[in-house]
């Protein structure tokens, strides 16, 4: 009984997109395929929600288990959120002509075929769908990154095209040496690929193609994370695709490729003999957090400095997951939970300056607390909380990242605490005038436009301040499973 | 498997290799669309070859895509743009050949020494395809580090995308391969040759990817 409601959740979260973009596509009237874009993501974050509870059978292709539903129940809820900013952001986009009506019915079909390639990357047992649908989120966001056709746009989406392609064909490569290694094992066909088989047979894998595989994966899906040294397409992207897109592939898209990471990373936990991916994963998650913190001062586009905020995020949660052990796994769910919601909902309110001030430059944007105080405190809020100030959510997963680091590798610990501070005091000195500065200009913004980014920050808060028994119970346990 | 059909898998998956080097001195536009022609009907062949040896039918289609698709649509398709465009005459490369050529023998060199030795257990036909694999895949790699024109590039990734095929044949039986390689091509269709040339170039009248850099939102200080 339980199994069937699965299989039915399953297959809305799966169908409900895929259908979607086909109608998205095909409704003229951007009013009303707004709405309907809404609905279809509330659908699936239903559904995604169903799943947390009920779980289908697995198969060689689709695998619902513990560790996934914590990303797509993230995904979804900040997919959702941005559908709902979306709608009043694409409305603004149309009313100044930076969009046409027909760039609007593309638009959407594309949201949700998006949202279709995560899902499916998430649920993916078969770790060639994995990396088929990896490769349809990063098509789907080349095209939405373009979507301006501004000079800077397109090289924005050129350079993230090319440079996402490369990585996709390492990862590639690094998944062919996988199914070498466990077809010796396993058989031919199918079966040498599905993931929880080689997860529990990977223990008779040979060693050393184990290892040139992961190298290869790390650096092709550490791509796709923004993992320094190969994220340079990341800034770009964000600063010149559309906002919504630029909340989705921060609060969703770093997740799913750092989602196959994880996959991999526990094939390889199950052979003794591999070389340990941890402290491959430490290096690049430090160099990334190191860099990015750096990278934040010189800033002056708004959107591009919270793209290297990202990289920085990502690199504190790969860190964590490379450490290892009960907690750090903990403080990096934790930690993958609170940014994609906390990005998103700056996100949501960089658009609105953005469309408020008619631009992105940080020199240019002042004193927002005086010209739009709702929307200018809650900016605010969102970059205490991204800083890993208490009391949001950010703060409680650094907190138990650094203990645990403290505890483990005392110099390692020193490192990570330098670079949070580096970014945070970046982030500090950057936005003090764009919060506080002098203005004269008020801008009018509807109340009901910030809903979607009040509604992410309060989780953030909320989180902080008291974390849900069943939450943690959830989240700890997701934490033991990932070694 | 005798030893004469491994060797003319080998021999055909060697002439990829020696294409790519090909690729890389090329400084022409038609010479390298020629190339890459040449690439893919060399791919075609290797896969076909597996494809017998294996007794997997469904590569034949990989083979067949190959073939047609990236032996003849794409190049045809992209001999029109170049010629649109007005950029057939010679290509700048940004490290000079003699260095490039040197750095390329280097990867074949890495390839070999890295996959020879991890690939002990899965027998010296596969062990052998992949070394020459990975190779194709590097120098796709260099060739698109090394070339600033746009459809270079493409060129080089489509190259890239050649060794990856190759590998995914070699390895035996791996189930989605023919699925791949439509995606592959879809990929390469769709992105490449319709909108970014046409939109670059209505934009900025070059597909130089350095005047590209210049109208950057915001220059790395």
């Amino acid at each position: 009984m339980n199994v069937d409601i699965g299989a039915t959740a399953l297959a809305g979260l799966l169908g409900t997109p895929a259908l979607g973009a086909v109608i998205l596509a095909l409704v003229p009237g951007y009013r009303f395929s707004a709405l309907l874009n809404i609905v279809f993501c509330a659908v699936t974050l239903a559904s995604a929600g169903a799943l947390y509870v009920y779980r289908p059978e697995p198969s060689l292709y689709l695998l619902v288990d513990d560790v996934n539903t914590v990303f797509l129940v993230v995904g979804a809820l900040v997919g959702f959120t941005t559908s709902v900013f979306s709608a009043g952001y694409i409305s603004h986009e149309l009313r100044t002509r930076k969009l046409r009506s027909k760039d609007l019915r593309f638009y959407h079909a594309m949201y949700q075929l998006l949202m279709f390639a995560m899902d499916l990357a998430l649920v993916a047992n078969n770790i060639g769908l994995m990396w088929v649908a990896i490769e349809i989120a990063t098509l789907t966001t080349v095209v939405m990154v373009g979507i301006y056709r501004t000079s800077a746009a397109l090289e924005a989406a050129w350079k993230y095209f090319i440079l996402g392609s490369v990585g996709i064909a390492l990862a590639l490569f690094g998944t062919i040496l996988v199914y070498l290694a466990a077809e010796e094992h396993l058989g031919q066909g199918m079966v040498a690929m599905a993931w929880n088989r080689l997860a529990e047979n990977s223990s008779t894998f040979d060693p050393a193609l184990l290892n040139l595989s992961f190298v290869f994966l790390l650096l092709g899906y550490g791509t796709k994370v923004g993992l320094a040294p190969v994220h340079a397409w990341l800034p770009d992207a964000h600063a010149e695709g559309p906002t919504p897109i630029s909340a989705v592939l921060s609060g969703l898209l770093l997740n799913v490729a750092l989602f196959a990471l994880l996959r991999f990373k526990l094939i390889m936990a199950g052979n003794p003999r591999v070389l340990a991916p941890g402290p491959m994963m430490v290096t690049m998650g430090l160099l990334s957090l190191a860099f990015a913190g750096f990278m934040i001062y010189r800033r002056r586009d708004i959107k591009r400095m919270f793209a290297y905020s990202s990289i920085e995020h990502m690199g504190i949660i790969t860190l964590a997951f490379g450490l290892g052990g009960p907690i750090a796994n903990f403080a990096g769910l934790l930690h993958m939970a609170m940014h994609s919601l906390t990005k998103s909902a700056i996100f949501f309110g960089v658009g609105h300056v953005a469309q408020l001030e008619g631009t992105q430059n940080i020199a240019d944007i002042r004193g927002l607390t005086r010209s739009q105080p709702l929307l200018g405190w809650m900016l605010v809020a969102g970059v205490v909380a991204i800083a890993g100030l208490p009391p949001f959510g950010v703060f409680t997963s650094e907190f138990l990242l650094i203990t645990s680091t403290f505890a483990r590798l005392p110099w390692l610990a020193v490192l990570l605490v330098t670079g949070l501070l580096i970014a945070f005091s970046a982030l500090a000195s950057r936005l003090h005038a764009v919060a506080f500065g002098e203005t004269s200009k008020r801008h009018a913004l509807p109340a009901l436009c910030l809903a979607p980014m009040a509604l992410n920050l309060s989780l953030v808060a909320v989180a902080g301040i008291y974390l849900p028994g069943p939450v943690v119970a959830w989240f700890r346990h997701v934490a033991s499973q990932l070694g | 498997m005798t030893p004469l059909d491994a060797d003319i898998a080998h021999l055909l998956a060697g002439t990829m290799v020696l294409v790519s080097f090909l690729l890389l001195y090329q400084d022409r536009m038609f010479g390298l669309l020629n190339l890459f022609a040449l690439q893919a009907g060399v791919l075609a062949l290797s896969v076909g070859w597996q494809a017998y040896l294996q007794r997997a039918p469904h590569l034949f289609i990989t083979a067949l895509i190959a073939l047609l698709f990236k032996g003849i649509v794409i190049p045809v398709a992209l001999r029109r743009i170049v010629v649109r465009l007005g950029i057939h005459r010679t290509i700048e490369t940004v490290v000079s050949i003699g260095p490039t050529m040197l750095f390329g023998i280097s990867l074949v060199a890495l390839s070999i020494i890295v996959m020879l030795p991890v690939t002990q257990s899965a027998g010296a036909f596969v062990r052998e395809d992949l070394a020459f694999a990975l190779s194709v895949v590097l120098l796709g790699f260099l060739m698109m580090v090394t070339r600033r024109n746009a459809v270079s590039q493409v060129i080089g990734f489509m190259s890239l995308e050649n060794g990856l095929v190759l590998a995914a044949t070699g390895a035996r039986g791996m189930p989605l391969v023919v699925e791949i390689s439509v995606g592959f091509s879809v990929l390469i269709a769709f992105i490449v040759v319709g909108l970014f040339l046409f939109r670059i170039r209505e934009r900025f009248d070059t597909v130089d990817l350095q005047a590209l850099d210049m109208s950057r939102g915001e220059a790395e200080l």
